[in-house]
């Protein structure tokens, strides 16, 4: 795939021309409409929303409305397209879609990549549309040799007669199929006949990647282009006291240098020189808006938060009242901590962006469209069809680049440049400004029968809120869905459930990290599960399976007993290692991982060797092999973050500033990874979360069981050594 | 004016000796194959050969490396058998490390093209992944190792 800077227009033209023949899609009150390009281009009341389309020489473009940023959505969408399409896939490619209300997520409502959503969000529309265009296909060739279209079928690419073998390629067919109408019903197949779909095909985007081809925002130039950094202050909230404009001016190849809302920006012929004159600016900065924030107080903050109140987001049945003395036979209760985490992605921010007098052009990274074309429109006052957001590919994306503050960044300082610039954060600064995983506190109580039955479970998060700032129409009654996300809906069948959510408040930036709340309380469940089914004399996966009983467990049920079995649970252990389980459900997807792990506790080293992954996101895998990668870096993530990541806090600010202050994990520590793909659920969940959250518990459930030491906070290496 | 010799071709280009390498080849020469990371030798994503070993372009500087046979990602053939590898194992994800470890895992098959599990790991630890690829890079660096041998 080559990136070009279109406008929406000229994108639109780009994808007719040549094209015989495009499909485009429309979400209406009354469900999709189908539209070939022309009547979608003359009717200005539809937006429509995806686009395929096929050349007189055969190439079909899938034109995808998600952001490419390692997931393999630029793959999986193109397969259920051209599957229902039967498509040559020698022939697909893909091209990432302009900014615009037409390719918005149409669940959403924006166009937004995130929440393991992509897939199940746009299975059906890519279908609908590569289904609509087979069928004018088909229709076109059996007006071509005038005979029933019964009689004709598609087959890679091309239509066919059977009874006279006859061939037609959708290259030569494309002309008269724009003729014709677009059916608004079209056939689409069944699972059975899918060629494409739930085949481990090769990634589109491999080849590019591995010959250094593959354009990321980092790599963009345009003519004329400048670079861009920021001097940013160390505590939240700090003012510039004083700098020396005329040091940095003089340092060489500097072009501008001018105050914006996050600092004082650079402009400069490279980004060394950029970067060189941020020193020579030698900022003073005031104390900011909380110099007494740091490690010690914002942890104090925590533990003070789990003896507050705060509104209730379930509470079924009656909680407290089978924690009353003789009510269970087991009763226990446990406080954890999980620290904040930056997302790290390999590519650090950046983004290049071009503003004229009627004109933005923005190259970059993002998950955002939407919101990168509003920024935009606010800050240059154009209009968003004036405003032309051209997404690369995403060195990784985790959910920081949902956040969009880098690319308002980079169109504040080309409009007071007047240049096209490209910004690009240190690391540092990736690090330190990034919006955190936030923190989180918890304390849950429960109650067990003496038949082994959770018959009780009370859980209290301290956590701040990520929706109210991001997405405040996603409050549900005043409560964080990621706040309580697991919890809520977990699937262990509990009678008495209470959940409550304290909210906390600190000047530290928040996002969304890969599986956001799941990532917290995938953890602390389960942890606590393990917790249980020690203090009631039980296997952990026995107990887990207990209370996973009725017909609707079955998935769950199902897949902790896969990953147990094919990781050997209950069969004396590997001398010096241990297991741990844990199962979670997020997304609309289940995952039961087993981990294997040896400590070292002289040391307060974790080794862990090997971890079986067993997931269930539905009844089709759309490509398995993209599936199991994405459990293995899920995996290897939450790993990582497990064993080692956290951000540290001192005077106001983040300390934590590049790989050797935060400790991500390297392939020295990668265990052996075995993914298992179930299919016993019915309804479709994501893929690029759900993987994360079991690995923590797995780990510490199995440290647990290495070591008799319950580790409740994370990251559990160091408090591991702490307690030597 | 300096001159760099990089995939076999001379460049000229007009950059302070203090300059580093990773700044020229992707701001002067355009060979944005080769990536920034953390530009402290903590991460592995801007690694090219210089005279055939593998180093961190972020922190050599361009004065350095003058009359020095420079190769990036885009110098190794295209079916190099690590290349090829890497599109065998499907290793990329998001993709921007993988230039990085592609130079590392060359420069080490052409030191030892017969690595072990551990030689592997000891060259390849200062290639930071984010996506986790690294139970991929293992079998890619095996499969071309026996392509090699
Ligand atoms: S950018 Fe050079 S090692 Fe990270
Ligand atoms: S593939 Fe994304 S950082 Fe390695």
């Amino acid at each position: 795939m080559k990136m070009k800077g279109l406008t929406r227009r000229e994108f639109i033209k780009y994808s007719l021309a040549g094209a015989g023949f495009a499909i485009a899609l429309t979400i209406t009150p009354n469900g999709y409409r189908i539209l070939k390009a022309e009547e979608a281009e003359a009717d200005s009341r539809f937006h429509p929303n995806l686009w395929i389309s096929i050349a007189e020489d055969g190439r079909v473009t899938i034109i995808i409305n998600k952001s490419e940023m390692g997931q393999g959505v630029s793959t999986a969408l193109p397969m259920t397209a051209a599957d229902e399409l039967d498509a040559n896939w020698r022939l697909v490619s893909f091209v990432e879609a302009p900014a615009g209300p037409e390719y918005r997520d149409p669940v959403m409502g924006l166009q937004l990549t995130g929440g393991s959503s992509s897939v199940k969000d746009m299975y059906k529309p890519f279908r609908m549309a590569g289904a609509a265009a087979r069928t004018m296909l088909i229709s076109a060739a059996a007006r071509t040799w005038s005979v029933p279209e019964g009689e004709c079928e598609a087959v890679s690419g091309t239509v066919r007669q059977a009874k006279t073998g006859r061939v037609l390629t959708y290259g030569e067919l494309v002309k008269k199929a724009s003729a014709l109408p677009v059916p608004q019903k079209p056939a689409l197949k069944k699972t059975s006949q899918f060629t494409f779909i739930g085949r481990p095909l090769a990634r589109l985007d491999i080849p590019d990647k591995v010959n250094g081809a593959a354009v990321f925002g980092m790599d963009i130039s345009v003519p004329g282009m400048l670079y861009a950094g920021i001097a940013r202050p160390p505590a939240y909230g700090a003012k510039p006291l004083s700098y020396n404009r005329e040091a940095a001016l003089k340092s060489p190849g500097v072009v501008k240098v001018f105050p914006v809302p996050h600092g004082i920006a650079v402009v400069a012929d490279g980004i060394e020189d950029v970067w060189k004159a941020i020193r020579a600016l030698n900022v003073k900065w005031d104390k900011g808006a909380s110099p007494e924030l740091d490690n010690k107080t914002l942890r104090k903050s925590f533990i003070e938060g789990l003896d507050k109140r705060g509104p209730v987001a379930l509470d079924r049945g009656d909680a407290a009242k089978a924690f009353l003395p003789g009510a269970a036979h087991v009763r226990i209760e446990a406080a954890y901590m999980l620290p904040y985490l930056a997302h790290v992605t390999m590519e650090p921010m950046d983004c290049t962006a071009h503003v004229r007098q009627d004109r933005c052009d923005i190259w970059v990274p993002t998950q955002n469209q939407t919101g990168v074309l509003q920024s935009a429109a606010r800050i240059t006052g154009l209009q968003t069809d004036r405003i032309h957001v051209h997404t690369t590919y995403l060195g990784g994306g985790f959910g920081r680049r949902g956040d969009f503050g880098y690319a308002t960044e980079a169109v504040q300082i080309s409009k007071l440049a007047g240049a096209p610039v490209k910004l690009i954060w240190s690391r540092p600064e990736d690090i330190k400004y990034d919006t955190f995983r936030p923190g989180q506190s918890c304390r849950i109580e429960g109650a067990v029968d003496s038949g082994g039955r959770l018959i009780s479970w009370s859980h209290k998060v301290v956590v701040p809120s990520i929706f109210e700032h991001f997405a405040p129409q996603m409050m549900k009654g005043g409560i964080d869905p990621a706040a309580v996300s697991g919890i809520v809906d977990m699937d262990y069948e509990i009678p008495n459930l209470h959940v409550e959510w304290v909210k906390l408040e600190n000047p530290i930036p928040i996002g969304f990290w890969r599986s956001v709340g799941n990532s917290h309380n995938g953890f602390t469940i389960e942890s606590f599960m393990d917790e249980l089914a020690h203090a009631a004399n039980r296997d952990p996966v026995e107990f887990r399976l207990a209370q996973l009983v009725k017909k609707r467990h079955l998935p769950a049920m199902r897949l902790i007993e896969t990953a147990a079995e094919k990781a050997g649970w209950g069969k004396p252990p590997k001398k010096g290692q241990a297991m741990g389980i844990a199962y979670h459900f997020s997304f609309g997807t289940r995952v039961a991982q087993v981990a294997e792990v040896s400590v070292d506790e002289k040391k307060g080293s974790i080794t862990v060797h090997k971890v079986v992954c067993a997931i269930d996101c539905g009844p089709v895998a759309v490509n398995p092999s993209i599936l199991t990668a994405q459990a293995t870096g899920g995996i290897i993530m939450g790993l990582s973050a497990a064993l080692g990541e956290r951000i540290d806090f001192k005077n106001g600010g983040t300390i934590t500033s590049n790989f050797y202050n935060y400790r991500e994990l390297r392939i020295s520590h990668a265990p052996e990874i075995e993914v298992h793909i179930l299919k016993n659920q019915k309804t479709m969940g994501g893929v690029g979360e759900p993987p994360l959250p079991p690995i923590a518990p797995a780990v510490a459930n199995a440290v647990f069981a290495a070591t008799g030491k319950r580790i409740r906070n994370l990251p559990l290496e160091p408090e591991l050594k702490g307690r030597l | 004016m300096i001159s760099l010799k990089v995939n076999g071709k001379t460049y000229r280009v007009d950059v302070p000796p203090g300059r580093m390498l990773l700044w020229v080849i992707r701001e002067k020469l355009g060979l944005t194959g080769t990536k920034f990371g953390c530009g402290m030798a903590q991460c592995g994503a801007c690694t090219v050969h210089v005279n055939g070993r593998a180093v961190r372009s972020c922190v050599t500087p361009v004065s350095s490396v003058l009359g020095k046979e420079i190769v990036t990602i885009e110098g190794i053939p295209k079916d190099h058998p690590v290349k090829q590898a890497w599109i065998a194992e499907q290793v990329p994800q998001c993709g921007y490390c993988q230039p990085g470890q592609i130079m590392q895992a060359t420069a080490l098959l052409a030191s030892n093209p017969a690595p072990t599990e551990a030689d592997i790991v000891k060259a390849m630890n200062g290639n930071l992944c984010r996506c986790g690829t690294y139970p991929y890079i293992k079998r890619a660096i095996l499969r071309a190792s026996r392509r090699m041998r």
